[in-house]
């Protein structure tokens, strides 16, 4: 009996050091960047504190983009800079944020306030005198919440141009993650543009339904290859692997995805932040404000663009063609075009000839 | 409306692939009586120490050989939790996923912040040619070898014989000679290499890359195949078949004229609908191992 107990007890001993050991290691996955990444030496006692919160993890490109755009200025000397991400819950961003702004007072908070409009939005009116900007769907809120997006529309038009004049078989497929309004203007955009070079296209659209499924992603790039799709437009990650086992040229986004196929990815929608960030830079000096940030993406003030085209792809880029976008660009550059902006959902298989 | 049924059982097999490893993988460790909900994150382990192996010595061989080391170590972990301590099996399985799920992302972010690390080498498929026949051969081993093989040895073998009755009545297993432990142990092991396989299956044959949420709850479509095939293998691979070939079945209705507007809602959720029809079909009265859930202790 007594031998019974001490092993038990040493059994329960055990369990709870590996118990805790597990709960400390997962810890660690988590939430890893609160390392300080100021301009280093004097003088970063002056500069602005921005922090960054984030919803999901920073290799999620969304994301990813606000946080180059910040280190980015971090590199210029501009802002001193700290950051958690994977703050994936509504309750978790509330918290976060409230600690954040009580005891580290930053001079403004960016992040993504998709999955916690309503947390975010509680936490900006009990702090009125630091600037909050996030990435939302939902509209500014006074004194202090200013929103921003991914107005991705022009270069969109820009990519569906080159799609539609590529195509051979007038097919042309596109991998999204879900239908909202981000991504479906996106895609609409890509669809006019698809429409100006070639009126005769079917545009076929899938989503998966996920922001990061590549495997899936692959397999609904196979199904529009299987539907006779010869261009693709990979909204989503794992589109390029299918582009490059058939064989055709892909469209990548937000950044430059040419080094991942050189010899299938046509170009790229990127998107650049650094507008944004240095628009709420100055809020945090001069204080806050309810503005929707949302124009600092566009391309006409360099908040995106279209990678270079890349004329060594497969089947190759026609001269005509690339000339045609570069006039268009152009265009959009000196506003005497505007891309036009639809958030509805595309349908799953798109007559260009009838939008 | 245009459907590639060639293409679709192409993909079909593809995308049951993983699964059927997986679900193999867990079948056996559920025989002994041992659920492993660790599955999630040991497929993810394996995707991402196969991926990094093979990015570092060039080949997607030293990768698959990582993946199953990798599997076998997760398996022994979930044993020493849930055999050797006897914790509870849902406790052990799910903070085993997080744990090695949070320390994959750890790693990839500490070696490639940011970066997007790419396989020069990555497993091609065979006879690309030929329509549904253009398969990786890890495809061809989980439908040729491994099902066939678990199978017999499961049915027609002193080691089956020995999972099984430690399975249904431990302490009449214990009695008769057998080493419950032991058995679990090497269950876990085994069971935990076919995960892994099935994870690295996609970032060494279909990818070529790891992402984040790259296995994206395919684990957990395994433990809901195991209880519908009722700890059976064949049904397991059946299963495996009916979720995948619904998948690529609904990728391709949802982009046809006809189906173009029905909600994508509907048609992304048919591969779960038809297994959980399935499951209300031929999936009650479901008999479960007689020592389920039990830790083992010697009286």
């Amino acid at each position: 009996m007594g031998m019974q107990t001490r092993r038990t007890w040493r059994h329960r001993a055990l369990a709870g050091v590996a118990a805790a050991s597990m709960v400390v290691l997962a810890a660690c996955g988590g939430t890893t960047g609160e390392e300080t990444t100021g301009g280093g030496g004097e003088g970063t006692e002056d500069l602005p504190l921005i922090y960054g919160v984030f919803a999901t993890p920073l290799e999620e490109p969304w994301d990813g983009a606000i946080h180059a755009a910040l280190q980015s200025a971090v590199e210029d000397g501009t802002i001193e800079y700290k950051h958690v991400d994977n703050v994936n819950t509504a309750d978790a961003m509330e918290r976060t944020l409230r600690n954040i702004a009580s005891s580290e007072q930053p001079d403004a908070i960016m992040g993504d306030a998709f999955a916690a409009e309503e947390a975010v939005r509680k936490v900006a009116a009990e702090f009125p005198d630091i600037p909050f900007a996030f990435g939302s769907g939902e509209d500014p809120v006074e004194p202090n919440m200013s929103v921003f997006d991914n107005w991705l529309q022009d270069p969109a038009y820009l990519a569906g141009m080159i799609a539609g004049g590529l195509t051979e078989s007038d097919v042309i497929g596109v991998v999204g993650a879900m239908p909202i309004p981000e991504v479906n203007r996106i895609v609409n955009a890509f669809v006019q543009g698809i429409k100006e070079t070639n009126p005769e296209a079917t545009v076929k659209v899938s989503f998966i339904n996920t922001f990061f499924d590549p495997a899936a992603a692959k397999q609904a790039a196979n199904a529009h290859v299987a539907a006779g799709a010869d261009v693709l437009f990979a909204e989503r990650d794992g589109v390029i692997a299918a582009a490059e086992e058939a064989d055709i040229p892909v469209i990548g986004m937000m950044v430059d995805q040419e080094e991942e196929a050189p010899e299938h990815v046509v170009t790229s929608l990127i998107w650049h932040m650094r507008p944004t960030v240095d628009a709420v830079v100055e809020q945090a000096e001069n204080g806050p404000a309810a503005v929707d940030l949302g124009e600092y993406s566009f391309m006409n003030v360099g908040g995106s663009e279209l990678a270079p085209i890349n004329t060594d792809v497969v089947g190759g880029v026609p001269e005509d063609l690339v000339q045609q976008v570069e006039e268009k660009e152009a265009a959009i550059m000196d506003g005497s075009f505007t891309t036009p902006v639809d958030e509805s959902a595309p349908a799953g298989s798109i007559d260009v000839s009838r939008q | 409306m245009s459907i590639n049924l060639l293409a679709a059982l192409a993909a079909m097999l593809t995308v049951a692939t993983p699964l059927v490893w997986a679900g193999i993988g867990e079948l056996i460790v559920e025989k002994t009586g041992v659920l492993n909900l660790g599955i999630e994150g040991t497929m993810y382990a394996g995707a991402f120490t196969g991926f990094l192996v093979a990015l570092r010595t060039g080949s997607p061989w030293w990768g698959l050989l990582a993946a199953i080391l990798t599997g076998v170590v997760a398996g022994l972990a979930m044993a020493v939790l849930s055999v050797t301590l006897g914790l509870n099996q849902h406790v052990s399985g799910l903070g085993l996923t997080l744990l090695l799920i949070a320390g994959c992302e750890f790693t990839f972010r500490m070696l490639y912040a940011g970066g997007r690390p790419k396989l020069d080498d990555k497993f091609d498929a065979w006879l690309s040619d030929v329509p549904v026949l253009e398969q990786h051969w890890l495809t061809y081993v989980a439908f040729l070898v491994l099902a066939p093989g678990t199978w017999w040895v499961l049915r027609s073998t002193g080691l089956g014989y020995r999972i099984h009755a430690v399975g249904e009545n431990f302490e009449a297993a214990e009695v008769a000679g057998i080493s419950v432990n032991a058995t679990r142990y090497a269950a876990l092991a085994v069971g935990g290499a076919f995960m892994a396989i099935g994870g690295a299956f996609l970032t060494l044959a279909v990818l070529g890359s790891f992402t984040l949420n790259i296995i994206n709850g395919r684990g957990w479509v395994c433990i809901a195949l195991v209880i519908f095939a009722k700890w059976r293998v064949w049904p397991v691979v059946l299963g495996a078949l009916i979720f995948a070939v619904t998948d690529a079945l609904q990728l391709q209705l949802a982009i046809t004229t006809a189906f173009s507007d029905v909600p994508r809602e509907v048609m992304l959720a048919l591969p779960y609908v038809a297994v959980i029809t399935a499951l209300a079909v031929w999936g009650r009265k479901v008999h479960y191992p007689g020592s389920y859930l039990k830790a083992y202790r010697r009286a």
